[in-house]
């Protein structure tokens, strides 16, 4: 409480102090400024702020939160904010900040993965990822879908969708030297690369993506044959030796080579996505494609070492088939080992010709009495040596009219077809029959004959040397008979030289009858008169 | 200490800003200069809270885009890289490049921060009429003065080495728009702290001083 009583020693005077003009300054402007900038760079800012994705890893390896780079074409599109492992620390979630207007960029089937240096056999690439680190590649999907959330692929793509050009979906048994990247090849030309590869669902075969680039695409043909061109293809077989090559590239790390056979009709360029069968070499390749393949067996009786499925079947030096396997069975009664073979025959390559049907005919029916025909007029099976070196053989079909007549049974499945004994074969069995022959000739019981009969040859000998004696005089005394001056040769000559003139009497009298063949009947007459 | 203070003001009397020379104004409306060095002479500088208000506020709005963009874009053989001020204080931050890290941490970020919120302080106490660390105020004014001189320095070392830094292939770098704004925080600080009048610290003590003797 202020002291009311005592006196204020000196009472401030009010001091007048002009109203303050309420008026903005118009520094004010400034700060308006200040943060109109401000507001308008944030707005671009936000603006410019490309889509957030997700991709996930199965390895954050060589990614690097805020440096790792997501890039198109080598154009960058996006960096990786942040990397952390999944709630099953199985996979690697990384989020992406994308440029501006990239959302055309993320469709559904837009694919991300890691560049890493890669150096295979065909090529090096990502050697730029040495330096700069690892970073994210992307292709850009066609689906009108789009997406934030994506999975990473394991190996990078080969090709990516911007090179024109058609894939192709290739049937194989296995994978042989292939690999992502390996060339296929077109009459030595490179076109094309292994996209990628996977094996089926039910792991009987693999599927390989081969890509082809634009124009060569256009010579794939729902004809064209794929086969593995892989390295240097030896194959020893019936035929002899042959060696296959693509190009040196291929020798060394395999490739693909695609043809059309010459011989077919034109055929419009096959669509994308085409699956075609990958063969294991070219000759597979280029066989005639077997339309209607049956199913025999043969039974041979000699020894099958040296035929092996694929060995060709010949219907008179034309193949017409292949052996598909090769087994062994035994009689339980007789014991008798019998190597059964079956063989794949293609009718057509008989002469039998689908195309040539009637219309309506079964062809079951033709091919049966086709095959009935060629069997009653002595068609059979044989194995023959296809080459001498190696010794592989093949089944060879022949006309044997002496072969013992024999019918088919079309009841078993597969049919039985009649065989011969091949050639060899026959040779052997015949030598073996003459060594059992010669096996059975007493050779015995004739030496001890033969001993006894030189024995008694020898007997006849000396009686012989005295038979030889006796004769020897008696020429000695046939030989005093004719001797000169002998009473028999005086008696001998004169009885010759009679003998002489009584033929020339005789050849008198013949040239009288010749001239007077009347003198026979009338007598000499002209000269007595 | 005394808070008592008797400011010329209060006598009728100006105060030459440059050379310090009282002198009582000449009648009339006109505007008087001093008879030293002829500058303008003013009571006290006019709408100077209002002016300074404008310019911090207007620092503190550029504050926020210096700090959130980059400063500067390297360019290398790993491709551009822009950098703000922060994260050049991380990729300093290393065992024997720390004190340099802690410099720019100072210099580009604590400072021109600690700049504006001296001045928020001293404008909020002139403004409610404080009478409280007269001494301290005048003196944390004085050391915002001082440092506002010095502040220019990142952006010149920015500049520099925009401008030398320029191995086309291999790399380069270009200032990014954050130096532009950080530029324009340690501008619009400076003439904030320039358009304060530290006599208004004591006016409201010495007001006082007469309203409670």
């Amino acid at each position: 409480m202020p002291d009311t009583d005592k006196p204020l020693p000196q009472v401030p005077e009010s001091r007048s102090v002009p109203k303050k003009r309420t008026r903005l300054s118009l520094v004010w402007v400034i700060p308006i400024v200040a943060a109109l900038v401000g507001v308008w760079v944030a707005v671009a800012r936000i603006m410019s702020e490309g889509p957030k994705i997700t991709i996930v890893f199965k390895s954050a390896e060589g990614l690097e939160a805020g440096k790792t780079k997501i890039e198109y074409n080598g154009v960058e599109v996006g960096l990786i904010q942040t990397v952390r492992l999944s709630d099953d620390h199985q996979q690697v979630i990384t989020t992406a900040q994308m440029a501006p207007k990239t959302e055309s960029f993320l469709a559904d089937d837009t694919k991300f993965w890691v560049v890493r240096p890669r150096i295979s056999g065909a090529n090096v690439t990502g050697l730029g990822t040495h330096i700069s680190g690892a970073y994210i590649g992307m292709e850009i999907g066609h689906s009108s879908k789009r997406k934030r959330d994506f999975v990473a692929l394991e190996v990078p793509p080969i090709v990516t969708g911007d090179i024109p050009g058609r894939f192709f979906m290739l049937k194989s048994p296995d994978l042989g030297s292939l690999d992502n990247g390996t060339p296929v090849f077109f009459r030595r030309l490179q076109v094309g690369e292994v996209a990628s590869y996977e094996l089926d669902k039910d792991g009987k075969s693999l599927s390989v993506k081969a890509f082809v680039r634009a124009p060569y695409d256009q010579y794939v043909t729902p004809d064209t044959r794929f086969w593995h061109a892989s390295g240097i293809d030896v194959s020893l077989s019936a035929s002899g030796l042959s060696v296959q090559t693509q190009s040196a590239l291929s020798v060394l790390i395999g490739g693909i080579a695609f043809e059309t056979p010459a011989t077919g009709p034109v055929l419009p360029p096959a669509e994308a996505d085409t699956v075609f069968t990958l063969f294991s070499n070219r000759g597979e390749a280029f066989k005639l494609p077997a339309r209607d393949p049956q199913t025999y067996v043969l039974v041979f009786k000699a020894s099958v070492r040296g035929l092996e499925p694929g060995a060709p079947v010949e219907f008179r030096g034309i193949p017409v088939g292949e052996v598909t396997a090769v087994d062994a069975q035994v009689d339980a009664k007789t014991f008798e080992f019998s190597a059964p073979v079956t063989i794949r025959l293609e009718a057509q390559r008989l002469g039998l010709k689908v195309v040539d049907l009637a219309p309506g005919a079964d062809l079951a029916t033709i091919r049966r009495q086709l095959m009935d025909s060629l069997t009653a007029h002595g068609v059979r099976a044989q194995l023959r040596t296809g080459n001498l070196l190696t010794g592989a053989l093949f089944v060879a079909f022949d006309f044997f009219p002496d072969a013992p007549p024999t019918t088919l049974d079309w009841s078993q499945s597969p049919v039985q077809l009649p065989t011969i004994p091949g050639q060899f074969e026959g040779i052997e069995a015949n030598l073996a029959s003459i060594v059992k022959k010669i096996d059975q000739v007493p050779i015995k019981a004739i030496g001890d004959d033969l001993q006894k009969a030189i024995g008694d040859l020898d007997r006849a000998l000396v009686s012989a040397r005295a038979t030889l004696d006796n004769a020897d005089k008696l020429v000695d005394n046939a030989s005093k008979l004719v001797e000169p001056n002998s009473v028999l040769g005086e008696q001998l000559g004169s009885t010759l030289d009679e003998v002489s003139r009584a033929a020339r009497a005789l050849r008198v009298l013949a040239d009288y009858l010749e001239r007077h063949p009347e003198a026979l009947i009338r007598g000499k007459t002209g000269e007595a008169k | 200490m005394s808070t008592t203070v008797l400011t010329a003001m209060q006598q009728g009397l100006q105060s030459c800003e440059v050379c310090g020379l009282l002198s009582r104004p000449a009648p009339g409306e006109d505007e008087g200069r001093c008879p030293r060095c002829d500058e303008e002479l003013v009571f006290r500088k006019p709408h100077s809270l209002q002016r300074t208000w404008a310019y911090v506020i207007a620092a503190a709005i550029c504050y926020l885009p210096a700090n959130l963009l980059p400063v500067l874009t390297t360019t290398t053989a790993a491709g551009p890289e822009s950098d703000t001020i922060l994260q050049g204080v991380v990729l300093l931050w290393s065992p024997t490049g720390w004190p340099l890290s802690l410099i720019v941490l100072f210099a580009s970020i604590m400072i021109p921060s600690a700049k504006i919120l001296a001045l928020v302080y001293l404008l909020i106490t002139v403004q409610r009429g404080s009478v409280e660390n007269n001494e301290q105020r005048i003196r944390l004014y004085r050391m915002v003065e001082f440092i506002g001189r010095w502040s220019m320095v990142d952006v010149f070392v920015d500049a520099f080495t925009a401008s030398l830094v320029q191995l086309q292939p291999l790399m380069s770098v270009a200032p990014a728009p954050g130096l532009f704004f950080f530029a324009a925080v340690v501008v619009l600080t400076m003439l904030a702290v320039e358009s304060f009048d530290p006599r208004l610290i004591w006016d409201s003590a010495s007001s006082r001083e007469v309203r409670y003797a």
